[in-house]
């Protein structure tokens, strides 16, 4: 009966498409400014080689630290004489790739231990979200500082670490996600149709926790990728002189009251692709997520 | 209550009891076990092309007659037969026939229906599911659906939240057709929709019964609905039958007060309600002796708190009372 008393169609949860987004983008003006900013940090990385205008590891001896100004270093350079914008661009090849591989890796595996948790109940979830719990019981960065320990530093360990580190949020609403769905009528229309066990959860279970999960995750990629810039700032991620911005902030903490640029150009470059991440991920979970947009 | 076998489904003393764990243990020793008769001596046939309403208030036991109907719930005792064999037990090609041959529409239409599916895959699904229809006649035969449902065939593309509540019911009408069911089963398939949507549903739900010739168990707790729908009525008291019988004789002249209590609750134009039921219905657990309406009962005689009446054959009609109104146009 709840279809009855809705006043307006906006508030039913609604299957994304290209065209829902636009029309959220046209009436949300940050949300637009957040997309062309996030997409702006993917052309730069994309096409690093030939946005920067120096390699990242070249050294211009006559100009370290220089300030930002106008001229050969824009954005000013660091106690090697390192071209701070170039490097900032080729960081931002590392963060995002750090980011969404680090999301990939959470999401698959919370997708499993989710799916598996939720559908099987009894022991079996027991056991699965206890595990869960111990995941959770530890910091993401404590417990990505665990991982590298193990592993070992460079950039596909910290990729890796953060990843596992990630599955346990990721297992939880994954797990919330197909209980919710699995108590639907249509869940139970289809097996009394005579559906097949294994083809509900195909075709009704899956793309109902798939879509709350991809919101998710662009929300999540802000957060890998701090988690990461955590670990280079720490010295325990990304070694040097690999161009990753939480190395080049802790490089540059040491000059931060005569040179601040040195550390400020890569953490302003953080935060704001941190911030942009945010609003677009806001954005998409605004639009799609049936948990905010519930119907009453 | 002739068993020919020709019916569809035949309910013999169904009972369901629930096992509610025991009542609040002392001390010393566990409580009594305490169980919950949802459904206690329920007989009941469908026949081809004949249309039943379950009446009843909530917790009368109609939802859980239908979930035996359907065999989401097995009975505790008696027998519930679909096409004389145990709906329970049906397995292979009977248990595909079933789910051919009886389509159930949700009350909550919309929460039946996958958010991500369009209209053409979700009245296309039993299609599909039981290879009823050739790929390349599949849009076709899905217009067809939406059609005879007086939806245009625009809607395939459509997602469900971007239908109307009318809209989404008569999607759900026309996914309940897609394998040409035999049976019908709707649970309060028009309640919460505005007037004019609930005529237009009432409406073709009645012509497609009549015209197709598919039988409809319809289950609802509004008598105007049941007696414009259905040719027969049931009226549900705590788990049992305790009316059943033509509509149109048991709504006129009705022999269980039950009944009357019920007829005389509903609201009429510029008419007080008459006699509000007293109360509300008991709970199904530790049953009193006796008849299981006395206590709410007006015309409760001492003898009514001591026997429990079976249900009793009268000409087509049959109830469950120790002291039948008096019915001017009464059969027998």
């Amino acid at each position: 009966m709840a279809d009855v008393t809705l006043p307006a169609a906006g508030l039913r949860r609604r299957p994304a498409t290209l065209a829902g987004v636009w029309a959220y983008a046209r009436s949300h003006v940050w949300f637009l400014i957040a997309c062309a900013v996030a997409l702006a940090y993917v052309l730069a990385a994309a096409f690093a080689p030939w946005v920067a205008p120096h390699a990242p590891t070249d050294q211009d001896m006559m100009n370290f630290m220089s300030p930002p100004a106008w001229g050969p270093h824009l954005l000013g350079t660091d106690s090697f004489g390192q071209d701070l914008l170039s490097r900032t661009i080729y960081g931002a090849r590392y963060a995002l790739a750090i980011g969404l591989g680090a999301v990939a890796i959470g999401a698959f595996g919370g997708l499993v231990i989710g799916m598996a948790a939720g559908l099987s109940g009894g022991a079996v979830e027991w056991a699965l979200m206890r595990f869960v719990d111990a995941l959770l019981a530890l910091p993401s960065l404590i417990m990505a500082i665990a991982f590298i320990s193990i592993l070992g530093q460079g950039v596909d360990k910290v990729v890796l670490a953060v990843g596992v580190a990630l599955i346990g949020p990721f297992s939880r609403t994954v797990r919330g996600d197909v209980l919710q769905v699995k108590a639907q009528a249509f869940v139970e229309a289809a097996g009394l149709m005579g559906v097949k066990r294994l083809m509900v959860v195909w075709r009704h279970v899956l793309p109902n926790v798939i879509f709350p999960l991809a919101v998710q995750a662009t929300i999540r990629v802000s957060y890998a990728i701090l988690v990461s810039s955590g670990l280079s700032f720490l010295g325990i991620g990304v070694t040097p002189p690999t161009p990753d911005w939480g190395l080049m902030i802790a490089e540059g903490r040491s000059f931060v009251s005569f040179a601040p640029w040195i550390a400020g150009v890569p953490g302003a470059a953080l935060a704001i692709l941190l911030i942009a991440l945010s609003v677009v991920g806001d954005g998409v979970r605004e639009q799609f997520d049936p948990k905010l947009k519930k119907e009453a | 209550m002739s068993a020919t076998s020709t019916d569809i489904f035949r309910l013999l003393d169904v009972e369901k009891t629930y096992d509610i764990g025991r009542a609040s243990a002392s001390l010393f020793g566990a409580g009594k076990r305490r169980k919950l008769a949802a459904l206690d001596g329920v007989r009941l046939t469908v026949k081809p092309g004949e249309s039943l309403a379950l009446v009843g208030e909530s917790g009368s036991g109609k939802t859980t007659l239908l979930r035996v109907l359907l065999g989401l719930t097995a009975p505790t005792d008696g027998r519930a037969l679909f096409r004389e064999k145990e709906i329970a037990e049906l397995k292979g090609d009977d248990r595909d026939r079933f789910a051919r041959d009886v389509a159930l529409i949700y009350q909550d239409a919309r929460g039946s229906l996958n958010p991500r599916m369009t209209v053409l895959d979700l009245v296309a699904e039993p299609l599909d599911h039981h290879g009823l229809c050739p790929r390349a006649e599949r849009r076709d035969r899905v217009a067809a659906l939406l059609q005879r449902v007086g939806l245009p065939a625009e809607m395939m593309g459509r997602y469900t939240s971007a239908l109307s509540g009318g809209q989404v019911r008569r999607v759900a009408i026309a996914r309940a057709l897609a394998s040409n069911p035999s049976v019908l089963v709707a649970d309060e398939a028009v309640s919460g929709l505005d007037v004019s949507t609930q005529a237009q549903l009432l409406k073709l739900l009645r012509d497609l019964q009549r015209d197709m010739g598919v039988s409809l168990v319809f289950i609802t707790h509004d008598l105007g609905v049941a007696a414009y729908l259905c040719e027969r009525i049931a009226v549900m008291y705590l788990g049992r039958i305790v009316e059943t019988g033509a509509t149109r004789e048991v709504l006129t002249a009705p022999a269980h007060p039950y009944t009357r209590a019920l007829l005389n609750a509903s609201p009429k134009f510029f008419a007080p309600i008459a006699e509000p039921l007293p109360g509300e219905i008991p709970s199904p657990i530790d049953l009193p002796k006796g008849c299981r309406f006395a206590g709410r009962c007006v015309e409760a005689r001492d003898d009514c708190r001591l026997t429990d009446p079976a249900l009793r054959a009268d000409g087509a009609r049959a109830f469950a009372c120790l002291h039948p109104l008096d019915r001017p146009r009464a059969l027998g």
